[in-house]
């Protein structure tokens, strides 16, 4: 039900999300040279896809800055970021970076961040193989009566934790993807919806390999 | 997450453990500086480095010299980085000292010019308090560097400074930043060497991929010889890449027998008077090498960036051809145009492997094609389309820099250039045969670049001919520095191209704007002889076409600094152009008609 709501809500426009089946028909596989080497057919494709960029920083003052300035300052597109640090001893932080464009946007994107000094790895994660990437949202729901209880209920079937509470309102702490979260959110908003706090994506690539390692 | 860093360790591995020995932080850096073979630094002083000029003046193994405006001592030192093919070296003060070099810096990176730039900054306790003087200087740099450094710690100024000399000149080279906080400068600190031999390469993150994929290669190769009507488009990526990737270019165009363009940037890569050279592309290219790139069947772009000056409208460039795109850097290759064999790696190992491989396959153009082609190319050629005339009573601007070229061409000449028409017109008329010979400001257009950086190379090549084309609107921008010269006994000559406008921006008027000359006329001219004389380098000025060789002969025999003011025919418009909007076959020779050029979309183009 959940995902029915959420397709309805989408826009008719929404960006694809590049299915590796779907791309590689469109491909001329003839004019790959190397691994990693992006066919003409697909750069040459105007539709705009979300892509899941991770990029593996050095933790060190305005490493930030030098990559969400970057992708101001050429105009690129970013829907959600995460940073944190991963890798204390190695002083590392990982940047999961949601961003919005054509393939040869992305390519322009990813190739920008690998020129810049404090990054050892960028990888896209919507591209290389399977991932998974959840968000974490706070949702603050207010209300009494049945649209309450309501809440609590589809609070529920989304596996959402209720992890405040009064009388009048509920805090929930609900966990997925963020067509998910979307679709709780649009689920609340009748219900009333008071406000949202959203972690952006965290991403991480399927299998046995890490990020540095492909 | 930005809480720790200024404990972090650079990111080369250090081959020598830090000094016993304890140094002061501006000692250190000048020990750095020397190890990094750095042998004049370009600069001006204020209070933020006062020790590291303390520490200038106790020693004599590296020059400095005493620009009079930081934005001069970016381009001077640009200017002694592109004709040396080393590092250059700026020192400027906090606050101003660095903001003001920051054109210089934008300048350096939009033409990949190797430049390491010591700023001062404020102490670091005072760091954030709006102290005197104080600017956030790597915020501001951040966008216009390769990379930058704020270093808190004086055991860390050595292992920074050598990385950032390391930065500024691997891949695709460029412009760095280091910020030093003024009590950094006078802490005490241990000294760490430069990584050396093997360990040269063993930077944490920065490693740019010099070597091709080789399968890249031979698809590239493959692709030439097979070609119908190939042509070689190369740039600023050969310069860059020494003078060994020009000779390997010459090579490779004797081999195949293709014709070969450039840009801006890349002129003398290949010698003007090679038999396949078509001259300079783009919107103020040759009618031959315009009309080349658009009928090619393969493009072999080798160190250029397909940049909107060259490829006019992206949506007819070229539509008929293959494309190879070798660059170091891989953010250029489908940037602008999307190609169909993109080789990342150094221009040099590029073109070894491709004249390698080409000999190996015993490869062959298809005479027959290739000759037709060139004879197409020929037809072209035959249009003349840089003509004009000197007759009358004025000096015509392309008349003034070809008889500069006649009777300069056989010594060690230096051509350095502001920005604009003469810009366009020393492009056209001034013919290169060696690379590092040519300097200007491509990418980012800095009027006031051609002074400073002839200072530079002057510094670089005492007893070259060095001379700043200039316009006089372009050169009242960074003047001052003909004090810099005097100071230095610096023998540049400054040849101003002289029409009274800012010829370039009156051109688009003329053609975009009805010829409304909105604020493009220079007013109130200083008179350039006096000038010169007031600074202390010798004046001259010549009005009369006859006298234009008699005046170049002397300008080029004083052996001091000197402004030559050649007053030409203010009317003349620079062409062939390609109209902003336009395709490479749609370009205005200097006979056509100009009136309506530019419509629609491209009026609002730059």
């Amino acid at each position: 039900m959940a995902k029915k709501a959420a397709k309805k809500a989408a826009p008719k426009t929404a960006p694809k999300t590049s299915a590796p089946a779907k791309r590689a028909k469109a491909e001329d596989q003839s004019s790959n040279l190397y691994e990693g080497m992006v066919p003409v057919a697909r750069l040459k494709d105007k539709d705009t896809y979300r892509h899941i960029v991770s990029i593996l920083v050095d933790n060190e003052a305005g490493v930030l800055a030098r990559v969400i300035g970057m992708i101001a300052g050429r105009g690129y597109n970013i829907e959600s970021l995460t940073v944190c640090e991963v890798d204390r001893e190695r002083g590392l932080s990982r940047i999961n970076l949601a961003t919005l464009g054509t393939h040869q946007i992305i390519e322009q994107v990813k190739a920008q961040l690998g020129r810049l000094v404090p990054v050892h790895v960028v990888r896209d994660l919507t591209d290389d193989g399977p991932s998974v990437a959840r968000e974490l949202a706070l949702v603050k729901v207010g209300g009494v009566g049945d649209k309450r209880v309501e809440a609590l209920r589809i609070g529920d079937i989304f596996r959402a934790n209720v992890v405040d509470s009064s009388t009048q309102s509920f805090v929930f702490e609900v966990v997925g993807t963020t067509e998910k979260v979307d679709a709780f959110i649009e689920l609340m908003k009748p219900l009333g919806l008071v406000e949202v706090s959203r972690t952006g994506v965290a991403a991480i690539a399927r299998g046995a390999a890490g990020i540095e390692k492909k | 997450m930005a809480a720790q860093a200024a404990s972090k360790a650079p990111r080369v591995k250090a081959d020598a453990a830090p000094s016993e020995e304890l140094f002061v932080g501006a000692r250190i850096i000048l020990k750095a500086l020397e190890e990094q073979g750095v042998e004049v630094v370009f600069g001006y002083p204020g209070g933020a480095v006062l020790p590291i000029y303390d520490e200038l003046f106790k020693q004599n193994r590296i020059r400095h010299v005493l620009v009079r405006h930081e934005q001069g001592a970016v381009h001077a030192a640009e200017g002694y980085a592109r004709s040396t093919g080393k590092v250059g070296c700026v020192l400027v003060t906090s606050g101003p000292g660095a903001t003001n070099a920051v054109t210089g810096l934008m300048d350096a990176l939009m033409d990949s010019i190797p430049v390491v730039c010591l700023t001062g900054q404020v102490p670091t306790h005072l760091i954030g308090n709006d102290a005197f003087q104080e600017a956030d200087t790597v915020g501001i740099t951040r966008p216009c560097t390769k990379h930058n450094y704020l270093v808190k710690d004086a055991n860390l100024l050595a292992q920074t400074i050598h990385e950032a000399f390391y930065v500024a000149r691997s891949g695709r080279p460029g412009p760095v930043v280091v910020d030093l906080p003024k009590d950094v400068c006078m802490a005490m600190g241990h000294y760490t060497t430069a990584p050396r031999g093997t360990q040269r390469k063993q930077h944490k993150t920065y490693q740019p991929k010099t070597k091709p994929e080789a399968s890249a290669v031979a698809a590239a190769v493959a692709l030439m010889a097979s070609a119908k009507r190939p042509l070689f488009y190369t740039g600023g990526g050969i310069i860059n890449s020494g003078p060994k990737a020009s000779a390997l270019l010459r090579e490779l165009v004797e081999l195949t027998g293709f014709p070969i363009t450039s840009t801006l940037m890349g002129l003398g890569a290949y010698p003007a008077a090679g038999d396949k050279w078509l001259g300079m592309l783009g919107m103020h290219g040759t009618y031959e090498a315009n009309l080349a790139m658009h009928g090619c069947d393969v493009m072999i772009n080798i160190g250029a960036r397909f940049d909107d000056r060259i490829t006019g409208n992206l949506k007819f460039f070229s539509p008929d051809s293959k494309k190879i795109h070798v660059d170091i850097d891989a953010s250029s290759i489908n940037k602008n145009v999307i190609v169909e064999i993109p080789v990342i790696g150094d221009c040099t190992v590029v073109l070894e492997e491709m004249i390698a491989l080409w000999k190996a396959k015993r490869y062959q153009a298809d005479q027959k094609a290739l000759k037709a082609w060139l004879r197409q190319i020929a037809e072209w050629q035959g249009r003349d389309c840089l003509y004009y005339e000197q007759k009358g009573k004025l000096i015509k601007p392309q008349y003034a820099i070809q008889r500069l070229y006649e009777l300069t061409k056989n010594r060690e000449t230096y051509i350095t250039t502001e920005v604009g028409q003469h810009q366009m017109w020393a492009a056209q008329f001034y013919r290169f045969e060696h690379p590092n010979r040519w300097l200007t400001s491509g990418g980012l257009g800095t009027m006031g670049y051609g002074l400073p950086a002839a200072n530079g190379v002057q510094m670089a090549h005492p007893d070259a001919l060095v001379v700043d084309i200039a316009g006089e609107a372009s050169i009242m921008m960074n003047i001052q520095e003909l004090s810099t010269a005097v100071q230095y006994r610096l023998p540049v000559k400054v040849f101003i191209i002289n029409n009274q406008y800012m010829g370039m921006v009156r051109q688009w008027q003329e053609l975009l704007h009805g010829s409304r000359y909105s604020e493009s006329y220079s007013e109130a001219l200083p008179d350039f002889v006096k000038l010169a004389e007031a600074f202390g380098c010798v004046g001259m000025r010549v009005s009369d076409p006859a006298k234009m060789d008699d005046t170049i002969n002397e300008m080029i025999s004083v052996n001091r600094p000197v402004v030559c003011d050649v007053m030409v025919d203010p009317k003349e418009n620079c062409f062939p152009m390609i109209p902003s909007g336009k395709a490479h076959n749609e370009m205005i020779l200097g006979s056509d008609k100009t009136g309506k050029a530019i419509t629609g979309e491209g009026l609002a183009l730059v």
